[in-house]
This record gives C-alpha cells, sequence and structure tokens, in this order.
C-alpha cells in the first residue's frame, strides 16, 4: 500500500519556542497509525500541521514539507478548505453542530455545493452506518444533534467527517472524553472505516493504540521517538524510552 | 473490536486442538513403526515434526501478539496463558515422538522379545487416549475429566515399571535381546514421559477453567501410589506364576 502522505523534518515554534525538532513521518494508505507519547510531546501539535489546524494560532511558524499525495499542503495558493475537505479531523470533545443530526452531517456536503436531496440522503445514511451510529438515530435524524449522549455525538462528528469523503481522518484523542463502552464503540468505527480511509489518531490510551493501530508513533519532547507496525512496538521496541513509556514508567501523571 | 478478540482467540483455540491432534497421530504412527520395523514411517514422523515445530511457533507468536496488543484479563487472559504453557507440554510430547522413532532407526536386526513390542503398543493406546481425552476436556473446559487423567498416568507409570521387569526378565533368560532391550526401555520411558507432559497439560485445563494452580502429576502429588499399586500387581503376578518362576 502506498504512502498517502509524507512529512520531512518538520519543526514547529510557538513564537520563540521550538515544539516539534524536525518529524520525518509517512502514513500508509487504508490503515490506522496512532500517535502516542506523554502530554506536551507535540502530538497533537503535529496531528494539527497535517490538515493545517495551525494555521489559526497565532504566532506559529512551521517548517519543512508535509506532501498529501505528494503535493506540499504549505506551498502557495493551496485551498485550506479543500484540504480540509481531503483530510478531515475529529476533536476530543463531541462538537456537533447545534442543530439536527441530518443538518449535521449534511454540513459538510451543502457546503461543497451539494443540492440533490437523494445524494444527500443517501450519502448521509451511508456516513451514518459507517460510523456506526445509524440504527441509534434512524429514527431521529431530525432531533438536535446535541440531544444525544457524548459518545454518540462524537460518531455523528465522524459521519459528518466522512460524509464529505475525505482521504484521511485526524482523530485527536477522540475518546478521552468517553465512558469505556462508547469508546469501544468508537474504537470498532475505526476499524469499520479503515479499509476506506486513512486514519490517524492521536490518543492517550496505549491500549487502545494496541487494539487498534497497523503502525505507532512515539514522540517525545517534540521529537519523534520510534515509529514502526504496532505488533513490533508493543513487543519488541527497539528503544529503551519507547519500552518505559508503553510500561507507564514515565508520563504517568499525564494520563488520562 | 470485541469481535475481533473473538475471532482470533477461536482460531488460537482451533490451532492448538489441531496440533494436539495431529501429536496424538505422530505418536501412533512412531510406536507403530517402532512395532513394525518400519523404518521408511520412522523416517516419515521425524520428517512431520518440522510441521508441528513451525505449528508451535505460530501458535505462540499468535498468543503473545493477543497479550500484548489487546491485554486481555480475567478468563481470556487465563485461556491464553493455558495455552501458551500447553503448547510447549505438547511441542515436548512431539519431541518424544521423534525419539521413538530415531530409536526405530537405531535397531538392528538383533532378537526382539514381541511379548514386550505387543505391551509397548497398548502403552501406547492408553497413552493416546489420554491425549485425546485431554484434547476433549480442553474443549469443553471441563475440569473433572482434566483432573480424571491424573488416575490414568498412574496406570501408565504402572505399566512402565512392569514392562521394565519383563524386559529384564526377558534378557536374563536370553542376553541375546540386549540390543533390542536398551531400546525398549528408552521407548516405554518416553512413553512414560509423554504421561506425564499430558497430565501437565490437563493442569492448564483445570487453571484454564477455574483459575486454580494444580499439581496432578502422581509422580510429585502422591509419589507413593505408583510403587503401592506395582508391589500389589507384581504379588499378584508372582501367585499367578506360582512360587518357582516370579523370584522378584
Amino acid at each position: 500500500m502506498g504512502k498517502i502522505i509524507t512529512s520531512e523534518d518538520v519543526h514547529l515554534y510557538y513564537g520563540e519556542k521550538e515544539a516539534l525538532h524536525g518529524i520525518n513521518l509517512d502514513f500508509t494508505e487504508h490503515e490506522i497509525t496512532a500517535l502516542i507519547g506523554p502530554s506536551g510531546c507535540g502530538k497533537s501539535t503535529y496531528l494539527r500541521c497535517l490538515n493545517r489546524m495551525n494555521d489559526l494560532i497565532p504566532n506559529v511558524t512551521i517548517t519543512g514539507s508535509i506532501k498529501l499525495q505528494d503535493q506540499d499542503i504549505y506551498a502557495p495558493g493551496v485551498d485550506i478548505v479543500k484540504l480540509r475537505k481531503r483530510v478531515g479531523m475529529v476533536f476530543q470533545q463531541p462538537n456537533p453542530f447545534p442543530f439536527s443530526v441530518y443538518e449535521n452531517v449534511a454540513y459538510g456536503l451543502r457546503l461543497a455545493g451539494e443540492r440533490d436531496k437523494h445524494v444527500l440522503d443517501d450519502r448521509i445514511e451511508t456516513s451514518l452506518k459507517q460510523a456506526a451510529i445509524w440504527d441509534e438515530v434512524k429514527d431521529h435524524l431530525y432531533d438536535n444533534a446535541l440531544s444525544f449522549s457524548g459518545g454518540q455525538q462524537q460518531r455523528i462528528c465522524v459521519a459528518r467527517v466522512l460524509a464529505v469523503q475525505p482521504d484521511v481522518v485526524l482523530l485527536d484523542e477522540p475518546t478521552s472524553a468517553l465512558d469505556p463502552i462508547s469508546s469501544a464503540k468508537i474504537e470498532d468505527t475505526l476499524l469499520n472505516i479503515r479499509h476506506e480511509y486513512t486514519v490517524i489518531i492521536v490518543t492517550h490510551n496505549m491500549q487502545q493504540a494496541s487494539r487498534i493501530s497497523d503502525r505507532t508513533a512515539f514522540l517525545l519532547n517534540g521529537n519523534l521517538v520510534e515509529y514502526d507496525k504496532t505488533e513490533k512496538m508493543f513487543i519488541n521496541p527497539d528503544s529503551e524510552q519507547t519500552s518505559d513509556y508503553l510500561n507507564g514508567k514515565f508520563g504517568q501523571e499525564d494520563l488520562q | 473490536m470485541r469481535e475481533l478478540f473473538d475471532d482470533e482467540l477461536k482460531k488460537l483455540h482451533g490451532r492448538f486442538v489441531e496440533m494436539g491432534l495431529n501429536i496424538s497421530e505422530q505418536i501412533y504412527y512412531s510406536t507403530k513403526a517402532f512395532i513394525d520395523h518400519d523404518k521408511k514411517l520412522a523416517a516419515e514422523v521425524i520428517e512431520a515434526d518440522n510441521n508441528t515445530n513451525g505449528e508451535e511457533m505460530k501458535l505462540e507468536k499468535q498468543a503473545l501478539n493477543l497479550i500484548a496488543l489487546q491485554q486481555p484479563v480475567a478468563t481470556d487472559f487465563r485461556i491464553i496463558i493455558s495455552i501458551l504453557k500447553a503448547s510447549s507440554d505438547l511441542e515436548r510430547i512431539g519431541d518424544h515422538a521423534v525419539s521413538i522413532a530415531r530409536e526405530t532407526i537405531r535397531m538392528k536386526g538383533t532378537p526382539r522379545i514381541p511379548g514386550v513390542e505387543k505391551e509397548i503398543g497398548k502403552m501406547t493406546d492408553e497413552v493416546r487416549d489420554m491425549l485425546e481425552k485431554a484434547l476433549d476436556a480442553y474443549s469443553k473446559s471441563d475440569e473433572k475429566s482434566a483432573r480424571a487423567l491424573s488416575e490414568q498416568d498412574v496406570g501408565v507409570d504402572k505399566e512402565y515399571l512392569l514392562i521394565r521387569d519383563e524386559i529384564t526378565k526377558a534378557v536374563e533368560a536370553n542376553s541375546e535381546t540386549m540390543p533390542a532391550s536398551s531400546s525398549y526401555l528408552m521407548v516405554i520411558r518416553l512413553l512414560e514421559r509423554i504421561g506425564d507432559h499430558i497430565v501437565n497439560l490437563a493442569e492448564w485445563i483445570v487453571y484454564s477453567a477455574s483459575g486454580k494452580i494444580v499439581e496432578l502429576n502422581p509422580g510429585k502429588a502422591n509419589p507413593e501410589l505408583v510403587n503401592k499399586l506395582y508391589s500389589e500387581e507384581v504379588i499378584e503376578e508372582d501367585k499367578d506364576k506360582g512360587p518357582n518362576k516370579g523370584s522378584k
């Protein structure tokens, strides 16, 4: 399988402070990649580089290159809306818009100019099914999305991202605000969609990384310490630091 | 998520049982080769063991992955650990079958003792019966049947002592049977050891089913029992044979 995103020597500065010290990471198509590491290691910062979410933060400087299928996403003239359509994102806190489930999922499609009711209906159903929430919302499509539980809201948000058929789905600790059952449902969802999408997930939960990901990247203090197949990382990592972190010997105070 | 794990566990389970059945077959063919003086069959058993070892490695890798990546606890944890431990015993049983096959190849055309060979055949049947019962108990997570294997192993141990006597007597009567007898002694010892490994297997079945770590090996749990049964049987036999024949 090919690489969908390649990043080379990515440095990121918040003002003077260097938060990422040159990250080289490639992501394989149709795989789940987990980014792990203690709080403040730069994993979320790095993730946000992948769809230029850091552009919204003042005083941020990014160097190096990040390519989405050979196209430099930081090149001048790149349409950020189009980029984010191809590289969607789900956040830690479920953040549905305060209107109906249907309109939430339709939002991106309408923004992209889709008016055909049949196409919308069809895409919404498919996305909600992929996100494993269809059965729970199909009779309540016109209820306010905020009236659902946190776990359901999060899956609605996943469906909202999937509706615009991105290439890559980024998730920033998508289950840390959820109970174990809801978390398991999100994990199921990710396993479901990985055949069609590329999934990159930041997680504080190492068990989650080991359960669902194909590859794991371990970051520490803004450096990429190790990146390998998850099986290899969790059984025989190259770095002692990786082993110590996976065994909870440091970074525990940051764990949720 | 859960489904994926259950599928993996099911595969692991299937692989373990299949490995067990293959090994039971290997025991059968290795002793059959030994009794029939069939060196070709013996060579085949030795060859087949490579597969068993490969299977065991695959099984171990799969079990280790499940432990490292899925962090199973409670029942699932016990099941996986039991398979991991029991697979070492299975693998060792396979090695013993190979040793029996090697004895077949080693044996020259020296005089044999047909009575002993017949007994070895019976001992083999008993050991295979134990293994198949163990696999059955494993599949059903049947603690009671697993524990019963301990008793059956006492019978195998006793059989070992009795055949050993028979061999000794045969050598005393005709020293030309000595070379064959050294192989007989080796083979019955291996069969007896196979019985012990099956009891180990039973211990892991008990652990898997109940969480209890137990010692079922009769030699350890009750060291006097086998000797007692053996002595009783020898006395019985001596009575049958009359005062002149049984000098033991």
